[in-house]
């Protein structure tokens, strides 16, 4: 779908990429014991003598990393391998005390499976590309180390060694920094549907390692390097864009690539070397000999299954088609599982409130949303998580509006009011008498007051100056202190000058 | 009065429940024996406290009248590949000197909240690798036997449960904890002149016990008589949540189902196990350990385990890779010892500190395990062993298929003496050749006595069994225990 | 010292003497050169005989997964550990606020 090229001296380059994602599993303790997992607590304070690898200590899996692994699998339409098996993959560092991590590198849990991206969510006519996706296996993370609290040592804190990862392996099906950039915010989105990662990448729960390479278009695939732990999906672009034209500057000056691992540096927005230690990356892969073979049965697949929400792409269409949303709405709303949430219990609680069907509802809803509540978090600095106003409050706004209580203008006035107070659109209505009136009585005595007191511009009008009809009904409207209904004021106003 | 530090588990257990003698008395017999037997170098940690109180909390339990632990009163030996609370736990390495677990392994625990009292931990080979207890960081272990005929060389007990074995034979404790990897319980035993089981993999539970090799370490108890055995098995068998590969099944009244009768019961005599050149005094024994068999009532039939040659190479390439990858763990960050030479970066230290802490038996060990899980052979060799290995279990398989018990020797020799056979690895592995294939195949197996050699020297003859099939192979051990009437001891020199 | 020497029956050796270092490299334990030296014919002894295994026909057998035929358990997702620092680091070689401590790492 991207015709995304470097323009090389010697013509022109494709860029090949792919991706290998490391998402923490949601889970409330350690893929091999019951320590916690939680964000931010004090050093080696969620440390099993499992975890610290004490002599003689044994792992056993945690239920619920296996589910959220095949659940993820499910929801990429990936093939869930009902036998797959534990193997240690041996290294030695400081922050991982076993000395190996235990992985799945022969027999992975999940195998190959897809996802969809659109390349520009804005344009509803823009194409779409299936990415590849050749396995996700279960894996431990490891420790920390610190290096600045000490002048001569380094510090272990071990409480993330032994938390959940998977490993979200893509095939080299990317062909342009945004196509990247579109995966890693699609597989997010996934995730966090699924309720198997937080996808929160500033705290490291998502990170990613790109593969990049290039080739002249047609050819065969070049040599590629590693860019390891890329932790947001602007620098996973970044890494692809600077990588691909290093590259194609050192073949061009005759060099090779060299296989290697390389680390991104944001401040410098540069790709450099890792010091090469390819010697040492023997790691002995060979089966966990302290675990069973991992053998699922279909009990275990169907509540995988059944526990799986409606996903992104799905909801998507149903917005679109069933909820007769723009293609673009549909899309913003679906991008984050938690603002289609919050979009679906406002439409839920709008129809309910005014006895309609959702659909009936729900483009009201969705600009409200994304124009008005969206506006105004914006500028408060806050989230839909943080929002003072809740999606049963804004249905009941919508409501008012709907039933013709309160003037759309009106509602901007008590909205404010609401994230203000944290009040009920409803109480503020009434309390501070705000519901418009189509009392004709009252609206044609205002109407003759303003026509009475400009009586130079009901000259100027009755004359041919039609354009001051607006503000004939401004007036009027000011005057009513915006409660009156508008069609009744654009009524009366006419009649009156037409008097 | 009997001297109580002959009784045997059993009779001890018996004896003090029927008020004949008190725990006290039991134990601190027992710690005499041990503190004037420093000549066998048996333990590495003396805990004759631990003993005391013990024996003191089952006195009073049962001055309360409350109905004692199955063990109460009974002091025995751990090995120190167990973990004790507390207690130092070294596994014979100068890697984990001065290392106190926080913590207790299920087995000894198991033990412990039976009633039995710790007489100390006893001595081994490092890391469990070796069959003659010549790789202890904490010297050799001396078995109490000598030859015949004033020859005074100092004889290997066996290992790697070499502590367990000496100390049970010159009682010093009525019985002991082993673990068995490729015939670490059952090696001792014969070399010594006692008995000892190992399990099916997955009876015992592993936690807390220091990795040797996961998919073969087995624990076991060792003691002077079948019954014994079987008394202490089943305190430390049963399901452990905190081990993958624990068997979660009852455990089974082994004690209580003892019979010596072996009517109905058809004996597989392997013929791979009778090489050319096999000792005669081993086949002469092995030969007495049929008749007794067919005596209690078994039949006697020839079968064929085809792969058996190929068990060791197998074995020692995959408790290699195993350790390898187990031993990681000793770098000297979070515990044991730490070589940190001048100006060394963290690799440095990984590297001095394992050069440091490590034997030379262990170092090899781990250098072949890296070997064959390298880049480029991992599947000629690991690969290659665990399918040979599938071969050995089911030539067991087909072998039961005729069978429900196997006979064979436990080694192919009596004890040797201390430095015989160090200067060639490769002829102390061979030690290991009629008790490495039940390890693979994680089958039960048990050593039992059965007379002595022209040497005076004890040799013992090994039951094999199908798996959970302890009963059985308890039954035919008992079988052969009371037709040899072995009554030897070593005469007392330490 | 024992002179290193292809064996009697004229094969070469498999292992010679940068190939232990390097094994003992990756092992991360240190060696002279005297004690790699020193290696060399054991380890080559050693691996020699173990390679016996590769004339056993294992057309269509699969490595063996579990000794004794078993499945992998799961343990539910329940915080039942942790808190423990003190035991955690109390065997350590160096432990400094709460952390263990290494040589600096340079990264």
């Amino acid at each position: 779908m991207s015709d995304y090229r470097i323009q090389g001296a010697t013509g022109e380059w494709e860029v090949v990429i792919g991706l290998e994602v490391h998402a923490q599993v949601t889970s409330n303790a350690k893929l091999f014991s019951g320590a916690a997992t939680a964000f931010g607590a004090e050093p080696n304070t969620q440390v099993s003598l499992v975890d610290a690898a004490m002599p003689g200590m044994l792992p056993v899996p945690n239920r619920q990393c296996i589910r959220q692994a095949v659940r993820t699998g499910m929801a990429i339409d990936a093939q869930i391998n009902k036998w797959s098996r534990f193997d240690r993959k041996n290294y030695f560092y400081a922050d991982l005390p076993q000395g190996y991590q235990i992985s799945q590198l022969y027999h992975p849990i999940v195998g190959e499976g897809q996802i969809e991206i659109v390349l520009d969510e804005k344009n509803p006519d823009s194409s779409t590309k299936v990415i590849g996706v050749e396995r996700i296996h279960v894996e431990q993370d490891a420790g920390k180390l610190m290096h600045d609290q000490h002048p001569t040592s380094s510090y272990v804190d071990l409480n993330r060694s032994g938390v959940a990862l998977m490993e979200i392996v893509s095939k080299p099906d990317m062909r342009s920094p945004a196509e990247a950039g579109a995966y890693l915010s699609k597989l997010r989105t996934i995730l966090r549907y699924v309720g198997s990662c937080d996808g929160n990448m500033d705290q490291g729960s998502m990170r990613a390692d790109v593969n990049v390479s290039v080739r002249k278009p047609g050819e065969e695939f070049g040599t590629r390097t590693e860019t390891k732990n890329v932790n947001s999906v602007r620098f996973v672009m970044a890494v692809v864009e600077h990588e691909a034209n290093r590259q194609v500057d050192v073949l061009e000056a005759g060099g090779k690539i060299v296989q290697e691992t390389r680390l991104y540096d944001p401040d410098r927005n540069e790709t450099r070397s890792m010091r090469s230690k390819e010697d040492a990356h023997d790691y002995r892969y060979f089966p966990d000999p302290d675990l069973l073979p991992l053998v699922l049965d279909d009990v275990f697949l169907d509540e995988c299954r059944a526990s799986l929400p409606e996903l992104p792409d799905v909801k998507r269409k149903r917005y679109e088609q069933a909820l007769g949303l723009s293609a673009y709405n549909a899309a913003t709303l679906t991008a984050d599982a938690d603002t289609a949430r919050w979009f679906e219990t406002l439409v839920a609680e709008a129809a309910r409130i005014q006895g309609k069907s959702e659909s009936d509802v729900a483009k009201a809803s969705a600009n409200w949303l994304l124009s008005e509540l969206y506006g105004a978090l914006n500028r408060l600095g806050k989230t839909l998580e943080t929002s003072p106003v809740g999606p049963t409050d804004g249905a009941e706004l919508l409501a008012l509006v709907a039933d013709g209580t309160i003037s759309g203008t009106i509602a901007k006035q008590v909205f404010e009011i609401m994230l203000e107070t944290g009040d009920k659109p409803g109480k503020i209505v009434e309390e501070k008498g705000l519901k418009q009136t189509s009392d004709t009585g009252a609206i044609e005595a205002a109407v003759a007051t303003v026509l009475a007191n400009n009586a130079d511009k009901v000259e100027q009008y009755r004359g041919g100056k039609e354009a001051l009809f607006g503000f004939f009904v401004g007036q009027t409207m000011k005057a009513m202190q915006g409660k009156a209904n508008p069609q009744v004021v654009n009524e009366l106003v006419k009649k009156a000058l037409a008097g | 009065m009997t001297n109580l530090t002959d009784l045997t588990v059993a009779e001890i257990r018996d004896g003090f429940r029927a008020g004949d003698f008190s725990a006290r008395e039991v134990a601190e017999g027992f710690n005499a024996n041990v503190a004037a037997a420093k000549a066998l170098n048996a333990f590495i940690v003396e805990t004759p406290d631990k003993a005391l109180e013990a024996a003191d909390a089952a006195d009073r339990a049962k001055a309360a009248g409350e109905t004692p632990g199955a063990l109460a009163g009974v002091p025995i030996g751990m090995k120190d590949l167990f973990c004790t609370k507390g207690v130092q736990t070294t596994a014979a390495s100068h890697m984990l000197e001065g290392f106190v677990p926080t913590y207790e392994s299920t087995v000894s625990g198991k033990l412990w909240a039976a009633g039995a009292g710790m007489l100390g931990k006893l001595n081994l080979d490092q890391f469990a690798m070796g069959s003659s207890n010549e790789t202890s960081y904490f010297g050799n272990v001396i078995s109490p036997w000598k030859r015949g005929g004033g020859d005074n060389a100092a004889l290997a007990p066996g290992g790697s449960s070499g502590g367990s074995s000496s100390a049970i034979s010159a009682r010093l404790c009525p019985a002991a904890t082993g673990t068995d990897t490729g015939g670490s319980i059952r090696q001792p035993a014969a070399f010594t002149g006692i008995s000892g089981i190992k399990p099916t993999y997955g009876r015992c539970s592993r936690w807390g016990i220091v990795a040797f090799a996961s998919s073969l370490d087995q624990a076991g108890p060792m003691a002077r008589t079948v019954r014994d055995n079987a008394i202490l098995l089943e305190v430390m068998s049963g399901f452990d949540p905190k081990d993958s590969t624990s068997l979660d099944l009852p455990v089974p009244q082994w004690e209580a189902n003892l019979s010596s009768d072996l009517k109905g019961k058809t004996v597989g005599i392997p013929k791979e196990y009778r090489p050319d050149g096999l000792n005669a005094e081993i086949s002469a024994m092995w030969d007495r350990g049929i008749e007794w068999l067919k005596d209690a009532g078994a039949n006697v039939v020839e079968v064929s385990l085809p792969h058996t040659q190929y068990a060791l190479p197998t074995y020692y390439i995959i408790a290699p890779a195993e350790a390898s990858s187990n031993l990681a763990r000793y770098d000297g960050v979070r515990y044991g010892q730490r070589d940190l030479p001048d100006g060394a970066g963290l690799q440095d230290m990984y590297a001095a500190t394992r050069a440091a802490g490590f034997g030379p038996e262990v170092k090899r060990r781990i250098m072949i395990g890296t070997y064959v899980l390298s880049a480029g052979f991992y599947d000629a060799y690991y690969t290659q062993a665990q399918k040979v290995r599938a071969l050995i279990a089911r030539d067991f398989e087909l072998a039961f298929e005729k069978c429900d018990l196997l006979l064979t020797p436990t080694a192919p020799s009596s004890s040797f003496a201390l430095g015989e056979k160090q200067a060639d690895p490769l002829a102390m592995y061979l030690n290991d050749v009629f008790t490495v294939p039940a390890s693979l195949a994680g089958l039960p197996a048990m050593a039992v006595p059965g007379g002595l050699d022209a040497a005076g020297l004890p040799i013992g003859l090994q039951v094999i069994g199908k798996a959970l099939d302890e009963q059985t192979v308890l039954n035919a051990s008992l079988a052969i225990e009371e037709r040899s009437g072995f009554t030897a001891r070593p005469d007392k020199w330490w | 010292m024992k002179q290193v020497e292809p064996s009697a029956s004229g094969e070469a050796m498999s292992i010679d003497l940068q190939t232990v270092k390097k094994i003992a490299s990756l092992s991360r334990i240190s060696v002279t050169d005297a004690e790699a030296q020193a290696m060399v014919p054991e380890l080559n002894n050693i691996l020699g005989w173990v390679e016996q295994l590769g004339e056993v026909d294992v057309t269509g057998i699969e490595p063996m997964t579990a000794v004794i035929p078993n499945v992998q358990r799961l343990r539910e997702d329940v915080v039942t550990d942790g808190n423990v620092r003190e035991l955690v680091l109390a065997n350590a070689p160096q432990a400094e606020h709460g952390f263990f401590a290494v040589p600096k790492v340079i990264e």
